[in-house]
């Protein structure tokens, strides 16, 4: 009988780490709501509408924690071929599209009013747009893999390749569109108003505690689908057995 | 049932070919190959019986290092196949109900490419010396996918012992074979045997090899359900160990 | 054997089927010449300069006609189970990559090669630029595509839907490679002077090497059955 999954991501020390998520994610989110909403300045020159930007921004950094923890667990799970190490990879990914689904949402809602267009073709915006391809990419070649065993292989070195290629997906669409917009240095180009500095901060800390919490509760998903996946196994060679010739 | 062929020199001396200890293999949770022990000594002929999904396939691609295991050691002749793999293949020959040939090329060609790459000295006289023993030399320089099914697959056997493989490996090799090709490749496998060089066949058609083999492995769900030398099994037993209820032990060898 | 020389065997056992059957270049070609015509069809070329749109026509149709190379590469592999007996064989997996990579490159080249001459003439184009650096940014891009495309497709020849996903994966992946093909091919048609894209040619030299040696090191896991 293959070893069942840690019994830790199903329950005991998982629960408590969760919990501990749970709560903590529970009381940043009204605080970060009323931040954006009521505590930070309005931008100058945008609006009201410059508030999307907590989210934006937190997003993006969501999702980059999500392709770095997937690639250093994919290379983990490639050296010690440890079940665990792919279930976290898989969830980090599956949370990344997530994520930057949200900043792909966000960016255009933020652009149509302050700027006309729905796509400006910014740097960051058309960078996130090539790794939510990937990493839809990444899923959906684990989907069509031919065993578990193949779809953790493969998923890994997908999960290393997007990693690496990340910065030069960034670097090469800087060039190609020739400018460094500043999208952080909205008001007048003097930095941040250190208001919106503290917000930006507070809503960052949410988001990645929200990753985590994610993160989390998508491993035990997928821990309890592997568990059902051999008590099924082994019910029906137990099933074969029983039956008369 | 003609015996075996028994006292022929064993290459390698008293190193066992085949030393498996707890050798598994699972494809996420489905275990495909329970943690077995198997000790083949050099020269020895084993017949892999089982049914569909039992496991055979995967414990011949395990002795082959195509696959890796997921736990349990395997050396073989001695060696274990982690650190010096490549080379360890070299003394490894596998065929399968596929030819692994290429069909654009013709088959001489085809064996130059096989005898370079498993670095042959004179792959060009290996590859001569093969057509012929294949009966293949007039259709040498056509190509393969011109070739009749019963001649791809003389020409699949000749692939797989070119390099004169101190083990080999066959998955279901009798699989489509018409009767002269069928009884070409038993001929061949004996001459193999002869030569003191170890085998593994898994098939369906028992009865063809069960008297050309030293010893017989059943393996059910991934167990080994049998495990006995070739003149002391039945045919009966293995017909109702094939059809009957998987076993919930591994069985031991009987020695 | 020694790594090279593995290479080469794999290589040039690719190059031996394929000019005994033609297969591959009579359909890469024509599907290539095809993307090319439907682009001369879809854009007024009297009107819009092919110094500016050129570059990006052309390297949507080596990059679709690459898909192509890199799907038929492997799948001949698939046909009889030809790859496990090379997996079979005392070479490095990497080598075997490595040669896969090589025959590729060539036959993407050899597109490139007879589409360039084409579209200047389908387009009306004058082109006075360096010879020998086009030919080294075409030759440092098609490495890069099928350096990370032989990769993918090693996976992806596997799955049942393999010839949708393996565009689905490479494009985003190659997208620096895109950008620097395209950006490069426009400088050298516009006649700029090397400076101005000299960097774009690091990017991919760059790129070339980081994947090829990430592949290197990743091809047993994506081989290993």
């Amino acid at each position: 009988m293959p070893e069942p999954v840690d019994a830790r991501m199903r329950t005991g020390r998982s629960g408590f780490v969760e919990q501990g998520l749970w709560v903590a994610v529970a009381v940043l989110v009204p605080v970060c709501l009323h931040q954006i909403f009521q505590v930070v300045p309005t931008e100058g020159k945008m609006g009201v509408v410059q508030r999307i930007f907590y989210f934006h921004v937190p997003s993006a950094f969501a999702g980059f924690l999500g392709v770095g923890l997937c690639a250093l667990c994919s290379a983990l799970y490639l050296w010690k071929r440890d079940r665990r190490y792919d279930l976290v990879a898989h969830a980090s990914a599956e949370i990344a599209v997530v994520f930057f689904t949200i900043v792909l949402l966000t960016g255009p809602i933020w652009a149509r009013p302050v700027w006309g267009v729905w796509w400006t073709g910014e740097v960051r915006l058309t960078s996130t747009l090539v790794l939510w391809l990937m990493y839809a990419g990444y899923l959906i070649l684990r989907r069509n893999a031919e065993n578990p065993e193949q779809e953790a292989r493969w998923g890994a070195v997908l999960g290393i390749v997007g990693a690496l290629d990340l910065p030069i997906i960034y670097k090469s669409v800087e060039w190609w569109r020739g400018l460094h917009p500043k999208v952080l240095k909205v008001s007048g180009g003097q930095g941040l108003d250190p208001a919106m500095e503290r917000g930006l901060m507070l809503c960052s800390l949410t988001f990645i505690l929200l990753f985590a919490l994610l993160l989390v509760l998508r491993c035990r998903a997928g821990a309890l689908e592997d568990d059902l996946a051999a008590l099924t196994r082994h019910a029906a060679r137990r099933g074969a057995g029983a039956e008369p010739a | 049932m003609s015996p075996g062929p028994r006292g022929k020199p064993a290459p390698g001396g008293f190193v066992p070919a085949i030393e498996a200890r707890g050798l598994a293999r699972s494809f996420g949770v489905v275990g495909a190959l329970e943690p077995l022990d198997l000790t083949v000594p050099a020269g020895e002929s084993v017949l892999l019986l089982g049914p569909n999904g039992a496991g055979k396939s995967t414990l011949l691609r395990l002795l082959a290092t195509l696959l890796r295991p997921t736990s349990g050691s395997l050396r073989l002749f001695g060696e274990s196949p982690g650190t010096g793999e490549a080379a360890m293949r070299r003394r490894i020959g596998f065929l399968s109900h596929q030819t692994f040939l290429y069909d654009h090329l013709t088959g001489r060609e085809n064996l130059l490419f096989y005898g370079r790459l498993y670095g042959l000295p004179d792959p060009g006289g290996a590859a001569e010396e093969a057509l012929r023993a294949a009966r293949l030399e007039p259709r040498g320089g056509d190509c393969v996918g011109t070739y009749s099914r019963g001649m791809q697959q003389r020409l699949a056997i000749a692939r797989a012992l070119l390099h004169g493989p101190d083990l080999v490996l066959l998955d279901e090799p009798f699989t489509g074979l018409d009767r002269e090709s069928a009884r070409h490749l038993e001929s061949r496998l004996r001459e193999e045997a002869a030569l003191g060089r170890t085998q593994v066949i898994a098939t369906h058609d028992y009865g063809r090899s069960l008297g050309a083999s030293d010893r017989v492995l059943l393996l059910r769900d991934g167990v080994v359900a049998l495990d006995r030398k070739a003149r002391e099994v039945e045919p009966r037993e293995i017909e109702a160990l094939l059809d009957g209820p998987a076993p919930a032990d591994p069985v031991r060898r009987d020695s | 054997m020694s790594y090279w020389r593995a290479i080469l065997l794999v290589a040039g056992k690719d190059l031996r089927i394929e000019l005994r059957s033609r297969e591959q270049a009579v359909t890469l070609l024509f599907f290539a010449l095809l993307v090319l015509v439907v682009f001369n069809f879809a854009f007024d070329f009297t009107v819009i300069d092919f110094v500016t749109l050129g570059p990006g026509v052309l390297w949507v149709a080596f990059m679709f006609s690459g898909v192509l190379a890199l799907n038929r590469s492997f799948q001949n592999e698939r046909e009889q189970d030809r790859i496990q007996g090379i997996l079979l064989a005392p070479i490095d997996r990497s080598a075997f990559y490595l040669g896969k990579v090589a025959a590729t490159t060539l036959f993407m080249a050899a597109v490139e090669a007879v589409l360039v001459p084409i579209a200047v003439v389908l387009f009306n184009f004058k082109f006075n630029g360096r010879i020998v650096l086009a030919i080294l940014a075409l030759v440092l891009n098609t490495v890069g595509f099928a350096a990370v495309g032989t990769l993918f497709s090693g996976m992806t020849t596997r799955t049942r839907r393999g010839d949708l996903l393996l565009p689905l994966l490479l494009f985003p992946a190659a997208v620096p490679i895109a950008l620097s093909a395209v950006k490069t091919t426009s400088h050298l048609f516009a006649g700029h002077p090397l400076s101005r894209y000299a960097s774009w040619l690091a990017m991919s030299a760059a790129y070339d090497l980081i994947f090829l040696a990430a592949a290197v090191l990743l091809i047993d896991h994506v081989l290993e059955e």
